[in-house]
């Protein structure tokens, strides 16, 4: 089985590095990447009775939104390597749902870029990068 | 808790907004809106003759007790997989993004948990005495059954829209429902429901918050002229329903949850702190359920009083709660069902509940020494109690013995629960409105104006007669609502059974790994 290399994306210029440097690992390797665009999402925030009527309306947007300015761009780019790529869209907690992709696709590693702050915020809730080392089940990769 | 009857609040907090400000122009306007609807009020709050027990009462608890029997008690059956459902363990992890159960739950209960679940309680038992929490927590476990048949029927019979929106509520089962079955007379009875909807969500959705948000406020500000609260809600009002302004909404959507948390989790301490005591109070509470302890009206005193209160707070049977839930996407509605059935239960059963251990075990309710039985107060109308607090002020009183600051926490719980049922309802009223007129941007624009307006005018005068109105217009949407629901439950009964199997057969699985 070949390698494959999870991407955490989200667009920004140190995922788009964690990007290459990933595809430049799948390169080497004769691997594969899969490019995660985790839309941040918890089933236990609260509504208002409108925002829940035009949820999956706005849900379908958003799908569309990120398919068309983030994934697509970024799948294009690791193709132009020639590297065989993926893309998956999914609502959820970042780190939690890279982590279970990482075991449902038997990845060899999770690659993210790392945010650079150091805020108040971060330290009180944690940061992606942060919960993800410490949970991921495969070998994390995080690009400064 | 939006329904809550004016004449209990206006011996709590509304006592300011009598006397001075009364003006000759407000008690014209009262006067002649009250002879020109007071029939109607009359008529729904009507008690059975020779009783004080209104037979809208026993209307909604006939209601609960049937769909409780019909439906094998589904309430204890279901409670389990009702909290699996809510957990997410049946959630399709692909379905993320989409509004989960535990979102159409908490949104429904922002709703319904408000003023009756403070005020409304602590009127059941000033008159009724500790023994009327025994009925209370008897008709809200029975409601659970109500809101199982209402909510499963809303999802069903909803309209989806090209553009992916949905409307759904009693007016839309009621039209399809009784079609599908060949029944005559569906759409009359939506219509009629869309009418008393309307005027639900403007009276007692609308103008008795705004009101009571404004009695909070000057007692903690001092006194102040209530159109200026009025103004300041419906400019609120209005950028979040019609300016869109998610932020405000979130806001409150968050702060509210916060503030029932912080309610039972000091009333929880109070008990706690009281330990001792809490085997007496439910001894007060099971002797007082069948013998009255000497309240007025005795034991059927305690029971009126009890089902009133809770049939006011969870609106179980009256159909607002189906159209809360029939904007959720699910792909069987039996779903929606099994999660409102514990609206009734966290209102009602726990939170009602606490209010009333607190008030209990604080005692501010004067006993006679003697005899061991509950003294009354001077006009003989209720309980004497330690200041002569009643309604919310009773409330304050019992938790402000144990905490100096709680009023004002109170005060604030008031604002937020208020503003939130105006959210809610106005999202009820609009579409029931959106029934009646047809779906389009100008014509909810008007709605919503319309809605902003009754704020202003429900903070700025003292509208006995309105509440009463508005209030027997969220009852008549009961009436309608059951009838409905009684032609409508082996449809629900259906969908249960092949729900039921489909899970005993491991067709329908948890998702959770």
């Amino acid at each position: 089985m070949s390698d494959k290399f999870i991407v955490g994306f989200d667009g920004s210029d140190t995922a788009q590095r964690a990007l290459d440097f990933a595809t430049s690992r799948a390169k080497a390797q004769g691997g594969s990447v899969l490019i995660a665009h985790v839309l941040e999402w918890s089933p236990y925030s609260f509504l208002t009775p409108t925002e829940i009527e035009e949820r999956h309306q706005r849900r379908t947007e958003e799908m569309a939104r990120a398919e068309t300015a983030i994934v697509n761009p970024a799948k294009a780019s690791v193709e132009a390597a020639g590297v065989p790529v993926e893309t998956v869209l999914k609502f959820g907690h970042i780190a939690e749902t890279l982590c279970k992709l990482a075991e449902k696709e038997g990845a060899t590693q999770v690659v993210i870029g790392r945010n650079g702050h150091s805020t108040f915020g971060s330290r009180v809730f944690g940061s992606v990068a942060g919960s993800l080392v410490q949970t991921s089940p495969v070998p994390c990769t995080i690009v400064p | 808790m939006t329904i809550f009857k004016h004449t209990a609040v206006a011996a709590g907090l509304a006592m300011a907004a009598q006397g001075a400000a009364a003006q000759s122009i407000d008690e014209q306007i009262n006067a002649g809106f009250a002879s020109a609807t007071g029939w109607f009020v009359n008529l729904i709050f009507m008690p059975f003759p020779g009783t004080s027990f209104p037979w809208i009462v026993a209307w909604l608890v006939v209601a609960a007790t049937v769909f409780t029997i019909y439906f094998g008690f589904i309430q204890f059956r279901a409670a389990g997989h009702a909290i699996a459902l809510v957990k997410g363990d049946y959630s399709d992890p692909d379905d993320a993004g989409e509004v989960s159960h535990f979102q159409a739950l908490a949104t429904a209960l922002s709703g319904t948990v408000g003023l009756g679940n403070i005020a409304g309680v602590a009127v059941a038992i000033g008159i009724g005495g500790p023994g009327a929490t025994f009925w209370m927590i008897l008709a809200g476990l029975m409601g659970m059954a109500s809101k199982f048949t209402e909510c499963t029927l809303g999802v069903k019979y909803r309209n989806e829209f090209p553009d992916g929106h949905v409307s759904g509520g009693p007016m839309y089962y009621l039209k399809k429902g009784f079609a599908e079955r060949g029944l005559p007379g569906g759409g009359f009875l939506a219509v009629m429901f869309s009418i008393f909807c309307i005027l639900g969500a403007l009276g007692g959705g609308n103008m008795f918050q705004s009101n009571q948000a404004h009695q909070a406020l000057t007692g903690v500000l001092g006194e102040y002229p209530g159109f200026w609260t009025g103004i300041v809600f419906a400019v609120i009002v209005f950028v979040v329903i019609v300016g869109g302004l998610k932020s405000i909404a979130s806001v409150t959507e968050k702060v509210v949850p916060f503030m029932a948390v912080i309610y039972v989790g000091t009333a929880l301490i109070i008990i706690l702190m009281n330990a001792d005591m809490i085997g007496w109070a439910f001894g007060q509470i099971f002797a007082g359920a069948f013998t009255g302890l000497g309240v007025a009206g005795g034991m059927v005193g305690a029971l009126i009083q009890g089902f009133k209160r809770a049939a006011f707070s969870n609106e179980a049977g009256v159909g607002s709660a189906a159209i809360a839930h029939s904007a959720v996407r699910t792909k069987e509605p039996i779903t929606e069902g099994f999660v409102s059935l514990l609206e009734p239960f966290i209102d009602t059963v726990v939170i009602c509940t606490m209010t009333a251990l607190v008030i209990i075990i604080t005692q501010q309710l004067m006993v006679d020494e003697a005899t061991g039985l509950y003294m009354l107060n001077e006009a003989g109308t209720a309980i004497a109690t330690v200041d002569g607090n009643s309604g919310v002020g009773l409330t304050a009183a019992a938790f402000g013995s144990a905490f100096s600051w709680f009023p004002t926490v109170l005060a604030i719980a008031v604002i937020l629960f208020a503003f939130s049922t105006m959210i809610s309802w106005s999202y009820y009223g609009l579409k029931a409105w959106t029934y009646l007129f047809g779906e389009g941007k100008g014509k909810e624009l008007t709605f919503k104006i319309i809605f902003c307006l009754f704020v202003v005018i429900g903070a700025s005068a003292n509208l006995g007669p309105v509440i009463d109105f508005s209030d027997a217009a969220i009852f008549a949407m009961a009436v309608v609502n059951i009838i409905g629901l009684y032609f409508l439950m082996p449809i629900v009964k259906r969908e249960l059974n092949s729900y039921m199997s489909r899970l005993q057969s491991g067709e329908i699985k948890k998702f959770t790994e």
